[in-house]
């Protein structure tokens, strides 16, 4: 129960914090859409193209945007030295793992919802499979993200260059994870076949990894 | 060097000479790939090898976390490392054999994607070790990252093989229309062991340096105190 409280507040002084200043969102949202544009000068797509190369595009952009406020999210904590308050504090160490997860899920959400209908005006875009099934790949796949993430930005704090250090832990152990939502994405769009298997493939994902990094993240956060 | 390591090393020399002869000597020409099918003798070894490296880097890294004996962190440092230098004898000598025999040096199919996937995940476990700031925390940050990267394999492997195939399905143990000539089988089986040897020889070695290392640390810790 105490697990859940500490988590709950994390998360709500993490909220508060964004909401009052948005320096995450406004960052990731502006990365977000000029990696979406830079691509526009790489290809020049009909409907039928953008359709199977905008999964691939979206969530590219995705990923970049998100390790821009999954490296802030930890930094900010280390220059209030709450981390060392956290370390001598009762309380458990993946409650407070799990509240920036669902901090960070929020966020990189959010930032989602408010560029997917933009990727659809850019490229001109109809899904032609069932478009519930996106949502589903969307709250899975970003979950994928940003609980690794969010383990890995906490591992990556400890490193000499911090901010270089988490793409190149986090992009290798994410690849079935990409694969995945590009594919369910690719195909849900195209409506070519059934994303069944990469949707399970996500969901299986999420449980094996969330549950590694609850069991791994007090060993990061007691590592010094 | 202790007499001990010495022996192993010669003994390891006569495995790899004897594997060597009979890979070039005494297994049978492959019939449509001819000479070129004899690479196999040193890519298959070496995949088996660097596997065996990453599965006992995972399992000394949870003894690690278990223990906090830093035993098993020296053992966790060599096998990564053994294990991602065999990784890249498996990458180089793949696309060797493929130019000739499938015309390209490289697919994206499922296991070469997966080894090629494996190695980047077990270099970026080598990048952690190397930028981590101080030397207590890196073996429990880094044991932490192993486990990460070995659960990971089998994931990775799953999501790939569905996504395409174009490898040819494994030799040994991979159904009835598979099979290898059986001197073919006892030639790769020499070579296997042969290899493991020579794996196992550079992991001790790699073990005694580590531990050396750490030995040096302690002292300097304790004469920076004193």
């Amino acid at each position: 129960m105490s697990t859940m409280r500490t988590a709950a507040s994390t998360l709500k002084k993490d909220l508060r914090l964004e909401w009052r200043s948005k320096d995450a969102f406004n960052a990731m949202l502006f990365f977000a859409l000029l990696v979406a544009v830079i691509f526009s000068f790489s290809f020049d797509p009909n409907a039928e193209e953008a359709r199977r190369i905008v999964g691939g595009l979206a969530w590219i952009a995705f990923l970049f945007a998100s390790t821009v406020a999954l490296n802030q999210s930890w930094a900010r904590e280390l220059h209030g030295q709450v981390l060392d308050a956290f370390r001598v504090s009762p309380a458990a160490g993946n409650s407070l793992f799990l509240g920036k997860s669902i901090g960070n899920f929020i966020f990189v959400l959010a930032i989602e919802a408010v560029l997917a209908p933009i990727f659809v005006v850019f490229y001109d875009l109809r899904t032609i499979g069932p478009t519930w099934q996106l949502g589903l790949v969307f709250v899975l796949g970003t979950w994928a993200l940003v609980v690794n993430g969010t383990f890995f930005a906490a591992l990556s704090t400890r490193t000499r260059n911090r901010e270089l250090m988490l793409p190149l832990l986090l992009f290798p152990i994410s690849i079935p994870a990409l694969l995945a939502m590009v594919n369910a994405t690719t195909i849900v769009l195209t409506g070519e076949d059934s994303p069944r298997f990469w949707i399970s493939l996500l969901a299986v994902y999420d449980i094996v990894f969330t549950m590694v990094g609850l069991l791994l993240f007090d060993t990061v956060l007691n590592a010094e | 060097m202790k007499p001990l390591f010495i022996l192993y090393a010669l003994f390891t020399l006569v495995l790899l000479s004897w594997g060597l002869h009979q890979a070039l000597d005494v297994a049978p020409t492959e019939q449509t790939m001819g000479d070129i099918q004899r690479i196999f003798y040193y890519h298959v070894p070496s995949a088996w090898v660097s596997f065996l490296c990453f599965f006992v880097n995972f399992l000394a890294s949870i003894w690690y976390l278990a223990s906090k004996n830093m035993r098993a962190d020296a053992i966790a440092v060599s096998t990564a490392e053994v294990g991602v230098v065999f990784c890249s004898i498996v990458l180089v000598t793949g696309p060797l054999w493929a130019k000739p025999v499938w015309g390209i040096w490289w697919t994206w199919d499922a296991r070469l994607t997966s080894t090629f996937i494996m190695w980047l995940i077990y270099i970026s476990y080598l990048l952690l070790r190397r930028f981590s700031t101080a030397d207590e925390q890196t073996p429990k940050l880094a044991a932490a990252l192993a486990i990460f990267g070995f659960v990971d394999v089998p994931i990775v492997y799953m999501s790939i093989r569905w996504w395409r195939t174009q490898h040819p399905s494994p030799v040994i143990g991979g159904g009835e229309s598979s099979g290898l000539d059986p001197r073919m089988l006892h030639v790769l089986l020499w070579n296997f062991l042969a290899f493991a040897a020579y794996g196992l020889l550079v992991v001790w070695r790699r073990y005694q340096l580590e531990r050396g290392r750490q030995q040096l640390n302690i002292l300097y810790r304790t004469q920076g105190a004193a």
